[in-house]
């Protein structure tokens, strides 16, 4: 099996565990999972971290750097705004 | 053990946390710490990165680092709960924008920095070349469509009902779009993979914007989920561009789960997917905006008598509650009946608000014990035996022409069924129309009773009036 069969394989089996895992949520975690699905979408700063590895400021290191600065917002303000929603539902226990 | 196979079980560590991560987040008792255990994978993610990229030059790592964990906690802590779809939108779109940056940087860095490379094909090989341009593709479009879902949100911008010639417009922009990235990754050319590569980004990005725009009303919480499933996707594309299954893993698993999300928001509204991006809320139907007729209206001492003599109140809480920051007032409304042997409780209906699940999240802000807050499907058939109604700025979700005019725009979709209450308040600025734009006939029912204002300010006053009544 080569490596593009691979990649397939993971992408389908991934799609769905994706399906499996939410299939039933309260209506009160709808904007929460949003956020926090939103948050993992910015797993691709690790992709990012890879481009930007010289110190000469070429054009594809200063996308990456972008990519860095762009996908950092996503992952930090994400998990944060999530957690501050989910913080209230935690107060009244 | 090698460097690569301490990464690859790292890796397998920070896939676990976030597929244990997120199903414990899809339950009310264990999200918090869900969400806790999404961000610990994204750390150990992050670390095993920079853990396998051994000795490089970190300053850009450090400054992108830097300048996002800055820019994403001030807009978190200076964000108000209102605004929450807003900034979700926002942080969408940025995860879009990366991807599709980290597509180009790849592109650029193969194919034009490179003296040797003769096409980005042969340089990184059909696949990543192939996904890459799909990467730039759906990453462009998540980052326009969910700038532009962000200020049709705030009301900055508001989009035409129906944009004429959409479908072909998405059509030649598709094949433009898919015409440069062919160019950008086999022409053997100096310049024209550059162009292909800008006319690419450029065609994605406004794929987006004719994708968003005429879509508007009830519908927005939907595109929003899409975009996120979107931004999802644009990761795993990536993922397989850079042939890191991490990647592809995380990315897809966001892709399906705001598919099925998304299809959940779709069902609330009793429409289809297809239905809600044709786009220009209810289409081709007339929608009646004649002027209203017997509207009747009182004030907040009033109604509070009436509400001191009932039995069973429900509050129906909508955008407008979230709006005028009237949680707190209606809580306090909510525990002065309690406190008078009053029957009370929270009728929420799944799309109330610009999210799903979004009346909640600003009701547990004002501490609302949860046990009060109850679905539609659960309430809806308590409204015939309940003595008063409250309508706190919501419209749309509680108006009758749903059920009862097959012509109306937002025919067939499930509704509060407030009418078949006794008595019902309305609190509301105005008659001015909800997000779907069309007249509402409760306000004409003889059992309807506008309290014009403010919705805290009636609040707070209904309150005053009630702790009166105590004594």
């Amino acid at each position: 099996m080569g490596p593009l069969l691979v990649s397939l394989y993971v992408f389908v089996l991934a799609g769905f565990l994706g399906f499996e895992l939410i299939n039933k949520v309260p209506p009160t975690l709808h904007t929460p999972l949003m956020s926090g699905a939103n948050a993992m979408s910015g797993i691709t700063v690790i992709g990012a971290l890879t481009l930007a590895t010289v110190a000469e400021p070429r054009v594809s290191t200063i996308l990456g750097f972008l990519a860095i600065a762009l996908a950092t917002i996503n992952v930090v303000g994400g998990f944060l705004v999530t957690d501050r929603m989910l913080a209230t539902f935690r107060r009244r226990r | 053990m090698r460097t690569a196979d301490v990464t690859a079980l790292a890796a397998l560590v920070s896939i676990a946390l976030f597929v244990v991560g997120l199903k414990r987040l899809s339950r009310v008792r264990s999200a918090r710490s869900g969400n806790q255990l999404m961000a610990a994978g994204m750390l150990v993610a992050v670390v095993l990165t920079l853990f396998e990229l051994g000795r490089i030059d970190w300053r850009w790592i450090l400054g992108g680092v830097a300048v996002g964990a800055g820019v994403g906690v001030a807009t978190v802590l200076r964000a108000k709960a209102t605004a929450m779809p807003e900034i979700v939108a926002r942080f969408n779109g940025f995860g879009g924008a990366a991807s599709a940056l980290v597509a180009v940087s790849l592109f650029w860095a193969a194919v034009v920095e490179d003296p040797t490379a003769t096409s980005a094909v042969e340089a990184l090989g059909v696949t990543a070349a192939a996904t890459a341009v799909l990467t730039v593709l759906i990453g462009g479009v998540t980052l326009s469509g969910s700038v532009l879902a962000e200020l049709k949100l705030r009301g900055t911008v508001e989009g035409p009902a129906r944009l004429p010639g959409r479908s072909l417009a998405m059509a030649v922009l598709l094949g433009l779009g898919v015409a440069a990235g062919w160019e950008a990754v086999v022409a053997h050319d100096a310049t024209l993979p550059v162009v292909g590569m800008l006319v690419l980004v450029a065609a994605s990005l406004l794929i987006g914007v004719v994708l968003v725009l005429p879509i508007g009303g009830a519908d927005m919480p939907v595109v929003i989920s899409l975009l996120n499933s979107l931004s999802g996707l644009a990761a795993a594309a990536a993922g397989f561009a850079l042939d890191d299954p991490l990647l592809i893993i995380a990315g897809t698993v966001v892709g399906a789960a705001g598919l099925i999300l998304t299809q959940i928001m779709c069902v609330a509204m009793n429409r289809s997917l297809l239905n809600v991006m044709v786009g220009g809320f209810g289409g081709d139907v007339e929608a009646d905006t004649s002027e209203y007729v017997n509207v009747r209206s009182s004030d907040a001492e009033e109604a509070a008598m009436v509400l001191e003599a009932a039995e069973r109140v429900i509050i129906v809480p909508g955008y407008g509650l979230a709006a005028g920051r009237a949680q707190n007032a209606a809580h306090e409304v909510a525990k002065a009946l309690i406190a008078l042997g009053v029957e009370v409780r929270f009728a929420i209906h799944p799309v109330a608000g610009r999210m799903p699940g979004h009346m909640n999240v600003v009701l547990a802000e004002a501490e609302v014990p949860y046990e009060l807050l109850v679905e539609m499907d659960r309430i809806n058939q308590d409204f015939p035996q309940t003595d008063v109604v409250i309508v706190v700025g919501a419209n749309d979700v509680v108006n009758p022409a749903a059920n009862t005019q097959p012509s109306s725009p937002i025919a067939g979709m499930p509704i509060l069924d407030v009418a078949s209450a006794r008595r019902v308040f309305v609190i509301k600025r105005s008659l001015s129309p909800g997000y779907a734009g069309i007249k509402n006939e409760l306000f004409e029912r003889d059992n309807t009773v506008m309290l014009f204002g403010d919705a805290k300010q009636v609040l707070d006053d209904l309150a005053a009036h009630l702790h009166l009544a105590r004594r």
